[in-house]
């Protein structure tokens, strides 16, 4: 029966204690010590958040640097093949230029040639013609230099004549 | 290599602790035949070892250290008639009478003239002695203030610091009753308003528990293991919750809502017992556990008395199992004494938490 009795003495002594024990302790012991934690706690939270954020930070930044790069790889090939282009035109013009110049020299060649060769053929012609001339001027000379001749001559003609 | 060694030490430790528990109560036993022997010359000595256990357990005047030395303590008592009276426990030692005041048990009575209990005189005693549990309670208050100031020292000293020492096994202990017990029983919002009393409590409880264990001097009084300890306790939780509750509360209690009043006429006395029913539960879990550890551990040791009663040799055979035993139970008892402190704060926790709980879907219709 002892055991299950409370003792008057000790439930006072345990009010007063008790009592005593939770001003002194929450006053200097939980609130600074409770204060403390949630401080660190924060700071400790703050610090990873930071350390989060730079990480956030970094990608993003690797990320700006791969588009730029990328960005820049991509003109390269854009100027590569701008020049790639302008250099096969060119040529191509230089080619069509060329045959060009070359058909027209022909042609005008061509054009030369036989305006040339008319006006030898009709020198040669003329030429021909004269000495045809010159020719049958001194072979009439001689022909006709006596009058034998002359006479052999009318006769020749006038038996032609009869002949026929 | 040093782990081993780390593990060895409190296990040594233990056993020795155990020793020197065995060794006390043996001198008590002995104690106690050679008073029989000197009362009661013609009759066999005779080991009881109900006696010595409830003997051990309950609350004393003076402290008994070993053998025939006893601590004498300070004994204040409170008459109506006659005022305040303080004098040491040792004048009223082996049954004696100081200033009309006799010890009968562990009850101080006023006695007439002639050595008779005056019950008249002692219905108006108030008995506030320091005694052995009184006396163990303020060694601990004062080993908490200590350990708890140096840890709030430590932490103004440098502050944003990794813990160490006292501070390094106090903070898993704080940050625990404040996020397990605290925070998950009341909740985020207001848990801070009852943080102080509950880290008390648990502390309180703890370290007093574990001075329990200790079997010699500055512990081995069965203070948890107390009612009037758990009684006290268990009615400033009370209090706490009751005087905090919102208006919620006292609604679920005495009328719950939503529900006929043909049901109301059974549930409202049954909810107002149960409002009485949890603190008293508080009390007699923390009583009934502390009390039980210290009555098996005490078992074991009268068992080897009684078989040392029938033979010598078969005495130190039990021993050697009694003291494995009692090991075990220490090993036990530590756990206990952790497990108590935290159901205590997590049920207060619990009931501070419905005392302030909101109704949402009320909340929402507003």
């Amino acid at each position: 029966m002892e055991l299950v009795k409370p003792a008057f003495g000790l439930i006072f002594w345990m009010c007063i204690s008790f009592g005593l024990i939770l001003f002194i302790l929450k006053k200097f012991a939980w609130s600074p010590i409770l204060k403390m934690l949630n401080d660190r706690e924060t700071s400790i939270q703050e610090a990873l958040d930071s350390a989060e954020r730079a990480k956030e930070e970094m990608k993003s930044l690797q990320a700006g640097n791969e588009k730029i790069l990328m960005e820049a790889r991509h003109e390269r090939d854009q100027m590569l093949k701008d020049a790639r282009d302008i250099r096969e035109k060119m040529i191509a013009e230089a080619k069509t230029d060329a045959a060009k110049a070359n058909e027209k020299m022909i042609k005008e060649a061509r054009e030369s040639i036989k305006n040339e060769k008319m006006a030898a053929i009709t020198e040669l012609k003329n030429q021909v013609g004269m000495l045809s001339l010159e020719i049958a001027e001194k072979v009439l000379k001689a022909e006709l230099a006596s009058d034998e001749k002359q006479k052999a001559l009318v006769n020749n003609l006038l038996k032609e004549v009869n002949l026929n | 290599m040093t782990n081993k060694i780390n593990i060895y030490k409190p296990l040594l430790l233990i056993f020795i602790l155990t020793i020197v528990f065995s060794f006390s109560a043996f001198s008590q036993g002995e104690n106690e035949s050679s008073n029989t022997t000197s009362e009661q010359e013609h009759k066999t000595e005779k080991f009881n070892a109900g006696e010595l256990i409830i003997d051990h357990i309950v609350d004393a005047h003076e402290w008994h250290v070993a053998g025939h030395i006893a601590l004498p303590l300070p004994i204040i008592l409170y008459s109506t008639e006659k005022g305040l009276t303080m004098f040491s426990s040792s004048h009223l030692e082996g049954g004696e009478i100081h200033e009309g005041y006799k010890l009968i048990k562990n009850d101080i009575v006023a006695v007439n003239e002639d050595g008779t209990t005056n019950e008249a005189a002692t219905s108006k005693l108030w008995d506030i002695s320091i005694t052995k549990n009184v006396a163990s309670m303020f060694i601990s208050i004062l080993l908490m203030l200590w350990m708890f100031t140096s840890a709030a020292k430590a932490y103004k000293r440098n502050p944003g610091k990794a813990p160490k020492g006292m501070q390094g096994l106090l903070e898993p202990l704080i940050i625990f009753v404040r996020d397990d017990i605290a925070k998950s029983a009341i909740g985020e919002k207001k848990y801070k308003r009852y943080l102080p009393f509950l880290l008390t409590v648990f502390f309180f409880i703890w370290v007093n528990n574990l001075m329990g264990l200790i079997p010699f001097l500055p512990g081995g009084a069965n203070l948890t293991g107390n009612i009037a300890i758990g009684m006290t306790l268990a009615i400033v939780v009370f209090l706490i919750t009751i005087l905090t509750a919102n208006w919620n509360y006292w609604r679920h209690i005495i009328a719950m809502p939503g529900v006929p009043i043909g049901v109301l006429v059974i549930l409202t006395p049954i909810e107002i017992f149960g409002m009485f029913l949890k603190p008293m539960v508080l009390m007699i879990r923390l009583f009934a556990n502390m009390l039980a550890g210290h009555i098996i551990a005490l078992s074991f040791f009268c068992l080897i008395f009684i078989f040392a009663e029938m033979s010598t040799g078969l005495g130190y055979g039990v021993a050697v199992f009694s003291v494995a035993f009692t090991i075990f139970m220490g090993m036990l008892e530590l756990l206990v004494a952790f497990l108590q402190a935290y159901v205590f704060t997590l049920l207060a926790a619990m009931y501070f938490g419905a005392a302030i709980e909101e109704h949402h879907h009320e909340e929402a219709h507003h």
